[in-house]
């Protein structure tokens, strides 16, 4: 914290306010009724609702479809990761290496960051379609691919989708991350170890290790949260829920079903995991780094 | 002579890397630029037609929508308005939240910290129906200010702007003193200045985060008139090649946005000189 401040007075709680109000209004009052919503049971005809302590947790719990999200949240988070992470750093170290065209390369790959996850699951759905869908074809020949009805080619389809613009991010953070680093670290490095692929892994990549667990954190945020807008473009959960993530499972049961009690349930469970995560970041990953 | 090969290794890397990016993006591009019946006939195309003002100048007319009361040119508008909002908003509450957080000795600046901080482990989605219940009984429902406010209840802008002001020298808040600023003209005059490369590239990510919203907007507006440009991907019509067309206008934006300002944001976001 800062040495020298202000001191408390009145005038701190005219910076706070606006903040403070838009969340304690749009958040924090949500959030309550989302607790609300969770333990109790709306009657059939809406004229009120009763307290029914765990039963729709334990409602979800019994579900099959429920359990079929969260496996498909979880398989997707860590593939969504694992490609874009390693094409984007794989891409931010060829463009670290080039002496030419550095910063054209970044403008060329850094655009799809921008672009809307529908927007990106719309164009895959053109290219996924048993019409004129060049990859459902190639793939077609290749093992007859149809995601309608496998599970496993329903998987590639929204995969790919959701990977492609997340390589934007990924490379512009390693790059960053690779910029950071110290020129004489590397050059010392370049008399120690003549080979360069050994040295990426000894030096370059351990130093690179908070930009890649703030990314790790970042695309599995992305998969759980942010694919909702590539799913209801592509699959809408095809075949039969197998491609539907927590989120978009909570949003149909509430929107379609209207089961507000459940979708309640389902959200404080997926808190959970957002707390989860982050407390193992900041409590195992953040001590057992290197920063420089 | 290694030198030379792995060089051109790294480039045959990133020209691959630039064709996964650029290829399908402009497929659907140069698509949209022929008749609805070459595409039927022949499938996705690699080169330019000749139906481009035809085709995008009636996308942008169009009365689309189940009502016919909406055109794409009113969608943009409309996501204009939406983007500008939420990025107005969110950085000018955020600017001054995380100055009353670091230049403050407040009481409670733990419990503060954690009321604003934690607010960013809930996402939108997944407070939707309550707060999409808020909305209905303040009666925000269709309305611009629906659109904007709950996107804008965000404090990751606030983060960096902490993170910035804690690197600015302390010199700077005594120096002020000593001229006799007040809080507010150390803010206003200092301050501000100082974090332009920020609020810029807080801009431009808010802006952008803020266009890209599809499941708030398909919820918060019924009435035609709200609709934005990427919720409207969801309600489109119409013949292949126009839908082709929308496509690619929904992108222009945040892409245009992006690659004009990409050093601001950059600089901003990773805080280097």
């Amino acid at each position: 914290m800062k040495k020298v401040q202000f001191k408390s007075s009145y005038s701190q709680y005219l910076f706070l306010a606006p903040q403070l109000g838009i969340l304690l209004i749009f958040l924090y009052w949500p959030i309550i009724q989302t607790f609300r919503d969770a333990f109790t049971m709306q009657d059939a005809f809406g004229f009120g609702a009763t307290f029914v302590w765990f039963d729709n947790f334990l409602f979800i719990f019994d579900d099959p479809a429920y359990f079929i999200a969260f496996k498909f949240t979880i398989i997707y988070s860590f593939v969504i990761t694992l490609i874009t992470g390693s094409i984007g750093l794989l891409l931010a170290v060829q463009a670290n290496n080039v002496m030419h065209g550095k910063s054209t390369y970044k403008t060329l790959l850094i655009w799809p960051y921008a672009i809307a996850p529908a927007v990106v699951g719309v164009m895959a759905n053109y290219f996924f379609s048993e019409r004129f869908g060049l990859l459902y074809h190639l793939f077609h020949e290749l093992w007859g691919f149809n995601w309608y009805e496998s599970v496993f080619d329903s998987y590639i389809y929204v995969i790919i989708a959701g990977s492609w613009k997340q390589i934007s991010a990924n490379f512009i953070f390693f790059l960053a991350g690779l910029q950071a680093i110290q020129k004489s670290v590397i050059e010392a490095s370049m008399i120690d170890c003549k080979n360069s692929f050994r040295r990426f892994w000894t030096i370059t990549f351990p130093l690179l290790m908070p930009t890649t667990f703030f990314l790790i954190i970042i695309n599995i945020t992305y998969a759980f949260f942010d694919t909702f807008g590539i799913i209801d473009t592509t699959t809408i959960g095809a075949p039969s829920g197998e491609t539907r993530t927590l989120v978009y499972k909570a949003y149909m049961d509430g929107f379609r079903g209207l089961d507000l009690g459940s979708a309640g349930a389902q959200s404080i469970m997926m808190m959970l995991i957002v707390l989860v995560i982050t407390i193992f970041q900041f409590r195992y990953i953040e001590g057992k780094i290197h920063y420089n | 002579m290694t030198r030379f090969i792995t060089s051109s290794f790294s480039h045959l890397i990133l020209i691959i890397g630039i064709l996964i990016m650029v290829v399908p993006v402009w497929m659907i591009f140069a698509s949209s630029t022929h008749t609805s019946s070459m595409i039927n006939m022949n499938g996705l195309q690699m080169f330019l037609g000749d139906s481009f003002y035809e085709n995008y100048l009636r996308v942008l007319l169009y009365q689309g929508g189940f009502f016919k009361e909406i055109t794409a040119l009113k969608m943009f508008f409309n996501s204009f308005i939406m983007a500008s909002g939420v990025a107005i908003l969110s950085v000018v509450t955020s600017l001054m939240a995380a100055y009353a957080l670091v230049y403050y000795r407040i009481k409670h600046a733990t419990l503060l910290f954690w009321v604003i901080f934690i607010t960013i482990l809930v996402p939108l989605e997944l407070r939707i129906f309550p707060t999409y219940s808020v909305m209905a009984e303040l009666n925000l429902v269709n309305s611009y200010f629906g659109l904007i406010v709950p996107i804008s209840a965000s404090a990751i802008a606030t983060l960096f702007f902490r993170q910035f002001y804690k690197t600015v020298p302390d010199e700077l808040l005594e120096s002020a003193k000593l001229d006799g600023a007040n809080t507010w003209r150390f803010f206003v005059d200092f301050l501000i200045p100082l974090s332009k490369t920020m609020i810029v590239a807080m801009l431009i990510f808010m802006f952008v985060f803020g266009y890209n919203q599809y499941l708030w907007p398909l919820l918060v507006t019924t009435s035609e008139q709200y609709w934005t440009v990427v919720m409207g991907l969801k309600m489109m019509s119409g013949s292949i090649v126009h839908r082709f067309a929308f496509v690619m206008m929904s992108m222009v934006p945040p892409i245009l946005i992006i690659i004009v300002l990409q050093k601001h944001f950059i600089k901003g976001v990773f805080q280097d000189k």
